[in-house]
């Protein structure tokens, strides 16, 4: 009986697709890009569509194994954090649009059934019922006791499979100065902000009601803000990237040109291992000189290494000032075998190197092997921004901020701007 | 809940990019940062002879001001908010002076915009350099209000 009732519904269904070829998720149905790639530079024999437009400040992007799309917002918008899409006539592009949740903020995952989620001092969860695109359930708390901060609030996580979500925690300063962000202030020493901020914490991923002090773990110290942070599952190791820190030429006019101000400190690609101390605020990257750099906060010249020879450097180093704001290892089969296992790194783009044009406002790719960059850096997608050189951040029309992996293996791109998803995929 | 918590959240932190080169001559920088051209293409409504005498207020604001509110008062989005057109900039100047010598932290909507940051208090000014400033960004990127005045700055920083 059962079989003959399970037959009759597969008939149904077969049916219902046949008379309706446009509605049906399963057929093979070719995605059409946009006529200029969304306006996009890629490789040869990528393209790229516009997903979803004008949506919110879109930050992080998470989708769920039946293709939905959930992307966090920076400020509520519809009376939602949360942008919930689903493409429901596959044409690769959204056409069911709901806003949910009543935070608003970053980090955003799907993991183990549940949307989660990170507002700046809190990290909840949404349990997903099968097939539900907008979750019916209320908000679990899973992390709490944040303290509420006016710069680098933003908590982005990510999982381990080990059942450990991974917290960035920001710090609230550029340097630990006793008056942040002033000339002549001295470095507080040791930094009490270390404490509770400036590193990545550890929490279950699944108990309940966690308290950053109580509960949570500092995995790893030294870390002034990582919003590009990922578990990478090939290689069973935490990677993140650090905005740097600000300024070193408007207070130290004396060591540092506008120019080496521009370029000081690079922003750092970190694989983070337990107990890592990757040196904030003591510390700086130079690129060029390839150490860590004493801060002049902390009695630097701009050139000797000081205490800093103990901190652990990067494994990669990018132009300063152009803000990672994520970071995803592509484990999929669409994109070319150069592709796999690689990182793609979004780039919001700089706002603090003037008088110097502003940089960044790309993806780029890092090949992998081994837990370690393989080869060079490249720029992967190109023209956000839409205009030939960004003198002032608002004048780019869109910034890349978010990344995720649809179960085709296409790559989803946020803009925070103006609330652009892209979607690019190979061929 | 978190909204809430934000907004009553102010100063926790005090002190946020806005550049300064408190008590440094910075001359040189600032006349650097002076002959760039977007600094230059900001008002096209200034005469272009050489003897058009350049606004007082403009050094201190490059000085001070425009790393974070950049050279054409845009400011950076989602972080600091601009001076342009429609701005706060037409507000009640002893308002704006409470905001430049105490500081500005926390969410703000500017032009339905949300910004989020924390601007530190630019006590180190003299009185003379927030009105020169004031009556800058009130005269420039598209603005049109009246000047500051320096007596105004006076009174409100003695709590008069």
């Amino acid at each position: 009986m059962k079989k003959i009732l399970f037959l009759m519904i597969t008939m149904v269904f077969i049916g219902s697709c046949q008379s309706n070829p446009n509605k049906n998720s399963n057929s093979v149905m070719v995605i059409a890009p946009d006529k200029d790639n969304a306006g996009l530079k890629l490789p040869d024999g990528f393209s790229a569509l516009i997903y979803a437009d004008k949506i919110g400040h879109a930050r992080h992007i998470a989708i769920n194994t039946n293709g939905d799309v959930y992307v966090s917002l920076s400020d509520v918008k519809n009376g939602g954090g949360i942008v919930c899409l689903r493409d429901e006539n596959k044409d690769g592009r959204a056409d069911v649009i709901k806003y949910h949740g009543i935070f608003d903020g970053t980090g955003i995952k799907i993991h183990n059934g549940y949307i989660y989620f990170g507002a700046d001092t809190i990290v909840v969860r949404y349990k997903l019922a099968e097939g539900e695109l907008v979750p019916a359930a209320a908000p679990e708390v899973i992390a709490k006791g944040f303290t509420p901060q006016n710069q680098h609030a933003t908590k982005p996580f990510t999982f381990d499979q080990n059942g450990n979500m991974y917290v960035t925690v920001g710090a609230p300063s550029n340097a630990c100065q006793v008056q942040d962000r002033t000339k002549g202030s001295p470095g507080i020493d040791p930094c009490p902000i270390l404490e509770q901020h400036g590193g990545i914490w550890r929490f279950k991923a699944d108990v309940l009601n966690q308290d950053q002090a109580k509960d949570g773990y500092r995995y790893a110290t030294g870390i002034r803000n990582a919003v590009a942070i990922s578990w990478n599952d090939v290689e069973n190791s935490l990677f993140a990237l650090q905005h740097g820190r600000d300024q070193l030429g408007s207070f130290y006019p004396e060591m540092y040109t506008d120019e080496q101000s521009a370029q000081l400190p690079a922003e750092e690609f970190l694989s983070v291992k337990e107990k890592s101390d990757f040196g904030w605020p003591y510390c700086y990257y130079d690129p060029m000189l390839k150490l860590k750099v004493l801060a002049p906060e902390y009695g630097g010249d701009g050139k000797k290494p000081g205490r800093c020879s103990n901190a652990e450097n990067p494994i990669m180093a990018f132009p300063a000032h152009t803000a990672p704001n994520d970071l995803l290892f592509y484990t999929g089969s669409m994109f070319p075998e150069k592709y796999k296992n690689g990182a793609f790194i979004a780039f919001h783009g700089s706002w603090n190197r003037a008088p110097l044009p502003q940089e960044g406002y790309y993806v780029a790719f890092v090949p992998f092997k081994g837990g370690v960059p393989s080869g060079d850096w490249e720029i992967f997608a190109n023209g956000f921004a839409g205009i030939g050189e960004v003198m002032s951040p608002g004048d780019a029309k869109h910034r890349p901020c978010g990344l995720a992996q649809a179960p085709d293996g296409s790559l989803f791109v946020s803009d925070d701007s103006n609330g652009r998803i892209y979607r690019i995929s190979y061929k | 809940m978190n909204r809430i918590i934000k907004q009553l959240i102010f100063s926790v932190v005090s002190g946020v990019f806005v550049i300064s080169y408190m008590n440094s001559n910075g001359n040189e920088k600032a006349e650097a940062v002076r002959s760039e051209p977007p600094v230059k293409e900001i008002s096209g409504n200034r005469p272009a002879e050489p003897a058009a005498k350049e606004h007082p207020g403009k050094a201190v604001y490059i000085k001070y001001c425009l790393v974070c509110h950049q050279a054409s008062g845009s400011g950076v989005p989602g972080m600091f908010p601009p001076l342009k057109k429609g701005s706060w900039v037409g507000k009640d100047p002893k308002e704006l002076v409470l905001i430049i010598t105490k500081g500005l932290s926390g969410k703000v909507e500017v032009n339905g915009e949300v910004y989020k940051s924390a601007m530190p208090p630019q006590a180190q000014l003299t009185d003379k350099e927030i009105a020169d400033v004031l009556s800058y960004v009130r005269s420039d990127f598209g603005n049109s209000f009246k000047p500051v005045d320096v007596e105004l700055v006076k009174k409100v920083r003695s709590g008069k």
